[in-house]
């Protein structure tokens, strides 16, 4: 039987990261995912593993960057206006094939915006974050659990895939406390002959680099990475399906949205509407086969996100605008209640528009 | 006899400087410490943007190329990883150590961070076709100030092993240069100790090499090694700048 305890979202990421053997954190303070970096601060020093506080986002990324070099696990915590600085660190890990995990435990924004969750850096996220051709394999929790879940799966598909996983959390996700298990297996650590460790005098020298001054060589490197990217697609996509098989109504709902709306959902059942919910997972490769499949039948989609509208995005692409997908959402920092959303779900029953 | 050969550490390839400058020399010197160190094996080097941009291609240990001025963070995730088997070196231009990347060069010495910078200080960015550096000498024409750098415009130079002498944290800050025989070989010396200082866990040190830029100066190579003696050396004065271990020994 598996132990629980008692851990916040933030915690459990922590923990778990040291659990999917990850001994090398950097970060900068910032509210609302400092418990990361506290229980890091705490736990590190005692098993020989190694916290430092990095003068800026900018630093730790790169911090980030030279310890992936050396082909061990790594990460960094942040939210939502330190991400962006680690925007340009975030293009270099994936011009240079690197693993790495990244947590965006999210707030409301643009600028300094608020300390309050929100889910505002989708786009950010899915699109990579920095600039250049590239994506990030993009987790989004929506239990402590899944926090802890996610997060050690994070390290195992960054390793597998030569790429930045992100866990795109929100202020929410990061501060609730539930019972959490961390009694799962890992998988094995590939074999990283590519890190820069030393030749031992054994070896030609190895090279982490980005730079192809050659068009035709950066161009190869991108058709091989996105090569990379189709199998990362086919394999690796993630999504919770509820009470769509006979949906009317489809949701699309992540992280604390998903939790929110779930409770409108089965709301609606009690009063007659056929809605149901589909939750990605990996926002990044999104799950667009669910969406397919229930745009057969359903008659309506609702994006239920703590955003101006950011996913809704992807789901008119996986649906190509079959459907009419609507926005159901709060924004800078406010979460939607399951009464909004309720109110969404009827709107639409009763033919309108949101 | 003494045979002249290629340093071990030093890849037998081509380099893409222009003439007349002294990155070539600088790197020479870097690998001949490797060598006389015998630590080609464990060393990883991190390049950084600019001319050197492409030094992980000359360089026979392993090679990280950084972003920007990030050299130096990437450079304490390397030592981080195995503190007890990496050498770790950094070689940074003045625009990526001292501009773009001037927190994360006071922040690695003020951390003592064990790990060896190589400063190229050669007053310009070479590499976008020069313009203004952080240490542009007041009055020095460049791309980007070409009626002279004004310092009430633009400010002054800065002057990085002075104001980094001031902090607790780094072990070893020397400013030397290369454009003689006799500087080349005190410059040797210095890269030689901070490498040393490494291998003995002392922490951060920081050799600034004041180096040549014929073609974005403007001059012949043989004028530009002149203009260092009379125009950069008098603004950035040769010498060591802290040498804590030293220190230590005169105050026992
Ligand atoms: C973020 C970013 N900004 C600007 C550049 C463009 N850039 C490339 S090299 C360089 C200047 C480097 O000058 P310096 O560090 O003095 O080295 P040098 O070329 O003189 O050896 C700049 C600004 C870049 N590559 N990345």
């Amino acid at each position: 039987m598996a132990d629980k305890v008692l851990m916040k979202g933030n915690e459990a990421i922590a923990e778990a990261a040291i659990h999917a053997g990850c001994r090398h954190y950097f970060g900068y303070p910032i509210t609302p995912q400092t418990e990361v970096a506290a229980y890091m601060a705490k736990v590190m020093p005692k098993i020989g593993g190694t916290f430092l506080q990095a003068e800026s986002e900018i630093a730790a990324i790169n911090m980030v960057y030279g310890v992936a070099s050396c082909g061990l696990r790594v990460m960094t915590s942040s939210s939502s206006p330190g991400i962006s600085l680690k925007g340009e660190g975030l293009s270099y890990l994936a011009g240079s094939d690197l693993p790495a995990l990244v947590v965006n435990v999210q707030r409301g924004g643009p600028g300094l915006g608020g300390i309050q969750p929100s889910q505002s850096d989708y786009f950010q996220a899915t699109r990579g974050g920095g600039h250049g051709d590239y994506h990030m394999i993009v987790l989004a929790p929506s239990s402590v659990q899944e926090m802890a879940e996610l997060t050690v799966k994070g390290f195992e598909l960054a390793d597998k895939y030569r790429m930045t996983a992100m866990i795109l959390a929100d202020g929410t996700m990061g501060q609730m406390m539930e019972p959490v298990s961390l009694d799962f297996e890992l998988e094995p650590v590939p074999e990283k002959p590519w890190a820069t460790t030393g030749t031992k005098m054994a070896r030609e020298h190895n090279i982490v680099n980005s730079l192809y001054l050659k068009p035709d060589e950066l161009e190869k490197g991108n058709f091989d990475r996105y090569e990379r990217y189709k199998i990362v697609e086919a394999n690796e996509t993630r999504y919770e399906e509820y009470l769509t098989n006979d949906a009317d109504i489809v949701i699309a709902a992540f992280g604390i949205a998903a939790r929110v709306s779930r409770n409108a959902v089965n709301e609606a059942r009690r009063l007659g509407i056929k809605v149901g919910m589909i939750r990605p997972i990996t926002l990044w490769p999104f799950p667009k086969a669910p969406f397919e499949k229930a745009a057969e039948h359903a008659k309506a989609f609702i994006s239920v996100e703590l955003s101006m509208g950011q996913m809704i995005e992807d789901v008119e692409l996986a649906t190509k605008c079959r459907v009419p997908v609507s926005l159901c959402n709060r924004a800078g920092g406010m979460i939607p209640s399951p009464a909004q959303v309720l109110d969404c779900i009827k709107k639409i029953a009763n033919g309108g528009n949101n | 006899m003494v045979v002249f050969d290629k340093p071990h550490a030093l890849l037998d390839v081509p380099l893409h400087y222009c003439p007349g400058c002294t990155h070539g020399i600088i790197h020479r010197l870097v690998a001949e410490a490797i060598d006389e160190l015998g630590i080609e094996g464990k060393t990883i080097g991190v390049a950084p943007v600019g001319c050197s941009v492409m030094a992980y291609d000359y360089f026979a240990c392993d090679m990280i190329e950084a972003a920007h001025g990030r050299a130096p963070a990437v450079a304490t995730g390397v030592k981080r990883a195995d503190p007890e088997n990496h050498i770790v070196f950094t070689y940074q231009g003045d625009g990526d150590l001292a501009s773009i990347g001037m927190a994360e060069t006071v922040h690695a010495a003020a951390r003592n961070e064990n790990i060896t910078v190589i400063f190229i200080n050669n007053a310009i960015y070479g590499m976008t076709g020069g313009q203004m550096a952080p240490t542009s000498l007041p009055g020095q024409v460049t791309q980007t100030s070409p009626y002279g750098r004004d310092p009430k415009l633009c400010g002054y130079p800065i002057k990085v092993c002075e104001m980094l002498s001031e902090l607790e944290g780094p072990e070893y800050l020397e400013r030397v240069t290369v454009n003689n025989v006799k500087n080349v070989r005190n410059a040797k010396r210095a890269i030689l100790k901070a490498f040393k200082n490494q291998i003995e866990g002392k922490g951060f040190s920081l050799i600034e090499v004041l180096s040549s830029c014929p073609t974005n100066w403007g001059m012949t190579p043989s004028n530009a090694l002149k203009w260092i003696d009379e125009k950069m050396i008098p603004y950035y004065p040769l010498g060591v700048y802290k040498d804590r271990s030293a220190e230590k020994e005169v105050n026992k």
